[in-house]
């Protein structure tokens, strides 16, 4: 035993270098690798001399700008609308029965996948969707579906839409995750004392403190909007499609020489995604000044109510409509013929569930395994290079922007690359490579969500361990592992999450023969009937929800004789 | 910086040991089908094919039952949601200079992503016409099992299925449906928004196209030579007019389309449009069954006749398995599996041998089963197109993108 411990604390100063190798490496090597096709370098189909020829391509292709303007304005209003949601919501019902109440549903939220909730909500509002069903022919005389241009609309705004009610949970558990460290009642009390009224209060005195602790959230949301594929393609328009869903078609075009417009592409998405984050610094500044008059004005009373309604209706809706989306998915799974103008089914069955359940296990199998293992994998490195920053302080490895690489370059613009490399290192496609794919996005959400719980442990236990005579480790084993528990299993539920609801890095770094939930998903939505696509849809919400319940119970069962334990994050 | 990071990655990976050392097999000798078996026996087969019809993904799990039972294969289906996926894979392994261990034994294709991976060297063969069951085709009479869009097969795909462009309509909604591409437009500006179709690059989208302008067009012969041959612009002029149109009659004003077969089959169940097509004879009769449309659809082929190709089977140039692969095609080719295939309670599809060349008792067989209300009938069948040359897939899906591709 003693000999294991010295061991340990020989490796444990490498951890923190493991990880930011680990995340920020196959980003690196990924960009690196479409950066020679991007100019014209791709031996395997006669293309070896530098050019700019693919660039000329690809800015002669038709509808770019409109491409690029999609995506770019979703990676600008996305986050606004999300932000303020939640900013509003946080000041407007701090302490009151909508807020324990959305604090509670936030975690199962969470673990809806966006392209269930975009499924979902596809057949939620369109013409002939859930909500028109309900109230036709009553309100509307419609017996047919109005033709309506509502999903797949020209400006991006039920995408949009899409984006903002799964990234509003996801910021607001972000927010929640801080919102502990910064003393909140004192600093409302406080204002409240110098006469603001509540929602001022709030505003003035804890939005500046919370804001820069979710920044990097924040931007992570920026850069997935402004590049996601998959809600792109549910719910984006078609003609032209965004930036990511066309660089995807480029790259599965059977016209092999467009890969080097893809890969093109691809750049110009990573280019598109920075844009929408310097965007963001420079709104960032202008708000930030327009606050400060604001604070500085003295005014106490104006806007509280208003604000107060906003506040609570921006969140509301947004939850109303992931949580019918997530019930029309429910509908679906079970409905039999449906003809449009019934709010219900005109037949149940279960014959969706029967067909179905045979395909089912091999991808469940395969997403419970590398789900579990990269989320174990990724809290063993992120609690021994938190442990290891502790004891040795912060390494640059650890550092927040390098484990945020991952989340800020638009998957599409290094994966192809990493797929370039491994096949150039002949590394077998399979479920090694995709369960090393999935930890590069399933670490920094995990570092994300238990380093601020790590770093705001109290001290004092810990020196009160070692001054009775502890080495660090079993400082580490018996009083920081108990205490952090909770947080570690919210993190690795968290993990699951992320985990399942990756697509590019399982298809391509699985060469497709390591099918998960999501792969099937996606494979069945090009020809698969609504009900199947219903049925992936929901184990895809399945499997992360049973991960935040488990999270939540786990520390009521270990800790059933200690109430005071259950608590601790 | 780059080789140490390199060396940590693949210290990284070694000592995970994912990759073992392959042996390179012997390529197999078609023509000595016994020792094809033999070198096919405890093969692991990587079946790379569209993953997105639950019948056919079943008939997949039903041929790795059999192939299993029979040769000791076992059959991976890689569920594609777009077979030019597997095309972009098989050319990123000749990149990186995999030339024995690809990861697909086995492909589905036909049209465009054949004739792009035959011009780029990437197929093995040949090896189809050795199979022993490829006699069933018999294809001296059938010039179609040896051509795919107009290209030669040269013995590099193995015939597998026949599909057929097929338009459908809910009874129930509008009693009347067109019979040719021009009724269809009058028919549909007398019904506006009841029509849609699927956009480019999906292939229903170019097959459309192709549909309307083997009939619009004077001098169809033309189609069958590569576009180079032709004034383009000439010759699809009436096609654009045709369009032209045709798309403020349709669905959202033709503002937006669906993105493909099965989402222009969902606007259909949702009662939102009355016609429809597929590439598939049974599609509608598939989806009738599963209560996915309701049982007033009917389906039928133009008057003068539809697209019809068939679907292959090929094996990439570096594919592990090769023997293994080859006895999949043949087993796929077998009478028995044929007749699954056909059979509307499995597959539903059409099968590529020639009736007259089987045994009587197959034949028998074949000609017992039942055809579904929903389904074509024969004779609607029977009007087959052949489908023109595949360089006019690309003009038309540019040209279409060219002019509607931003609204």
């Amino acid at each position: 035993m003693k000999r294991k411990l010295a061991k340990k604390n020989f490796v444990l100063p490498l951890a923190p270098i493991l990880l930011g190798l680990l995340v920020a490496g196959p980003v690196a090597l990924g960009l690196l690798m479409i950066l020679l096709p991007a100019f014209g370098y791709l031996p395997a189909i006669g293309q070896e001399t530098l050019s700019w020829q693919s660039w000329t391509a690809l800015f002669d292709t038709q509808g770019l700008g409109q491409s690029v303007r999609l995506s770019f304005v979703a990676g600008v209003v996305t986050p606004v609308i999300a932000l303020v949601s939640v900013i509003l919501f946080l000041a407007a019902t701090a302490g009151t029965a909508l807020d324990r109440l959305i604090r509670r549903l936030v975690s199962p939220l969470l673990a809806v996948p966006h392209a269930a909730a975009a499924f979902g909500l596809a057949f939620l509002i369109a013409p002939s969707g859930f909500l028109s069903r309900l109230i036709s022919p009553g309100l509307t005389q419609w017996q047919r579906p109005p033709d309506l241009l509502i999903i797949n609309d020209q400006l991006g705004l039920t995408m949009m839409l899409g984006l903002v009610i799964k990234e509003i949970p996801f910021l607001l558990l972000m927010a929640l995750a801080a919102l502990p460290q910064l003393d909140v009642p004192r600093r409302v009390a406080m204002a409240r004392s110098l006469g603001y009224q509540p929602v001022l209060a709030w505003l003035f005195t804890v939005a500046p403190a919370l804001y820069p602790m979710i920044r990097l959230p924040l931007f992570a949301v920026i850069a997935f909007a402004s590049a996601t594929v998959d809600v792109g393609i549910i719910l984006g328009p078609g003609l032209p499609a965004t930036l990511s869903v066309r660089i995807l078609g480029w790259f599965n075009d059977p016209d092999l020489s467009m890969r080097l417009l893809a890969a093109a592409g691809a750049l110009l998405q990573l280019m598109v995604s920075v844009l929408a984050i310097l965007t963001w610094l420079v709104l960032e500044k202008l708000i930030a000044q327009g606050w400060q008059l604001w604070q500085a004005s003295g005014n106490r009373s104006r806007f509280n109510r208003s604000l107060k309604m906003m506040g609570f209706t921006g969140l509301s809706v947004a939850t109303v409509l992931l949580l019918l989306s997530v019930i029309a998915l429910l509908i679906n799974a079970f409905a039999g013929t449906w003809r449009f103008p019934s709010a219900l089914p005109d037949a149940w069955t279960l014959r969706h569930w029967e067909t179905t359940l045979t395909s089912l296990s091999g991808p469940v199998i395969n997403t419970l395994v590398i789900s579990f293992v990269a989320t174990v994998l990724a809290v063993i490195l992120v609690l021994a290079a938190l442990e290891s920053e502790q004891r040795h302080g912060r390494s640059r490895f650890t550092s927040l922007w390098l484990l945020y690489v991952p989340l800020l370059v638009p998957q599409v613009a290094f994966v192809f690359g990493l797929l370039v490399f491994t096949e150039f290192m002949h590394w077998q496609p399979g479920l090694v490579l995709v369960i090393l794919g999935h930890s590069v996005f399933v670490v920094p959400y995990v570092f994300l969500t238990l380093s601020a719980a790590y770093r705001r442990f109290d001290p004092r236990w810990a020196q009160i361990g070692l001054s009775l005579g502890a080495s660090a480790d079993r400082v580490f084993w018996h009083i920081k592992l108990p205490m952090l528990l909770t947080s570690s299993l919210t993190a690795a539920a968290i993990g699951v999450a992320v985990s399942v609801g990756q697509f590019l890095p399982t298809q391509l770094l699985g060469a497709g023969r390591v099918p998960t939930i999501t792969t099937e998903a996606v494979a069945l939505a090009s020809g698969g009937s609504r009900n199947v696509i219903a049925i992936w849809a929901l184990m895809q919400t399945l499997i992360p929800m049973v991960g935040f319940i488990l999270a939540l119970a786990i520390p009521q069962l270990i800790w059933r004789r200690r109430r005071a334990m259950r608590s601790v994050t | 910086m780059a080789r140490w990071l390199r060396g940590y990655l693949a210290a990284l990976v070694i000592s995970l040991g994912p990759g073992l050392p392959l042996l390179v097999l012997a390529e197999p000798d078609p023509a000595d089908w016994d020792s094809v078996l033999k070198q096919a026996t405890g093969q692991t087969v990587y079946l790379n094919a569209w993953g997105g019809e639950p019948r056919t993904n079943e008939f997949f799990a039903w041929t790795a039952s059999q192939v299993d039972e029979r040769f000791g294969i076992t059959l991976q289906h890689v569920k594609l949601s777009d077979t030019a996926e597997a095309v972009s894979r098989v050319l990123a392994e000749k990149q990186a200079g995999n030339v024995n261990n690809g990861a697909i034994d086995l492909l589905w294709l036909n049209g465009e992503n054949f004739a792009s991976m035959q011009h780029n060297a990437l197929l093995y063969g040949p090896w189809a016409e050795q199979l022993p069951n490829f006699r069933w085709v018999d294809a001296d009479n059938n010039a179609d099992m040896r051509k795919d869009f107009t290209i030669p097969v040269n013995g590099f795909e193995s015939p597998w299925l026949r599909a057929q462009l097929v338009f459908f309509h809910d009874t129930y909604l509008i009693a009347q449906a067109p019979r040719t591409m021009s009724e269809l437009l009058a028919w549909a500006q007398r019904h506006p928004g009841e029509f849609t179709y699927p956009r480019p690059p999906d292939f229903l989208a170019t097959t459309f196209m192709k549909q309307a302008l083997l009939e619009l067009v004077p001098e169809p012969e033309k189609l069958y030579q590569p576009v180079t041959n032709s004034d383009f612009d000439a010759v699809t002029e009436p096609l654009w007019a045709y369009l032209d149109a045709l798309h403020p009659v349709l669905l959202r004003q033709g503002r937006s389309f669906p993105a493909s077969g099965a989402e222009m089959r969902r606007l259909m169940a949702d009662g939102e449009t009355a016609l429809a097509f597929a590439f598939s004879p049974s599609e509608a009769a598939i989806a009738v069954d599963r209560g996915e449309l309701p049982d007033s659809v009917r389906a039928y082929t133009m008057n003068g006749g539809t697209l019809a190709n068939v679907s292959f089977l090929a094996i990439p140039f570096n594919a592990t398995h090769k023997a293994g692969a080859m006895v999949v095609a043949d087993f796929l080719l077998s009478p028995e599996a044929q007749l699954r295939a056909q059979d509307p309670d499995y597959l539903g599809s059409t099968s590529v041998l020639s009736v007259t060349a089987l045994p009587a008792q197959w034949r028998e067989r074949m000609q017992l089963i039942r055809r579904h209300p929903a389904a074509p009938s024969e004779e609607d069948l029977a009007r087959r197109l052949a489908e023109p040359h595949p360089s006019w897939v690309v003009a038309l899906e540019d040209a279409w993108l060219q002019r509607y591709g931003v609204r």
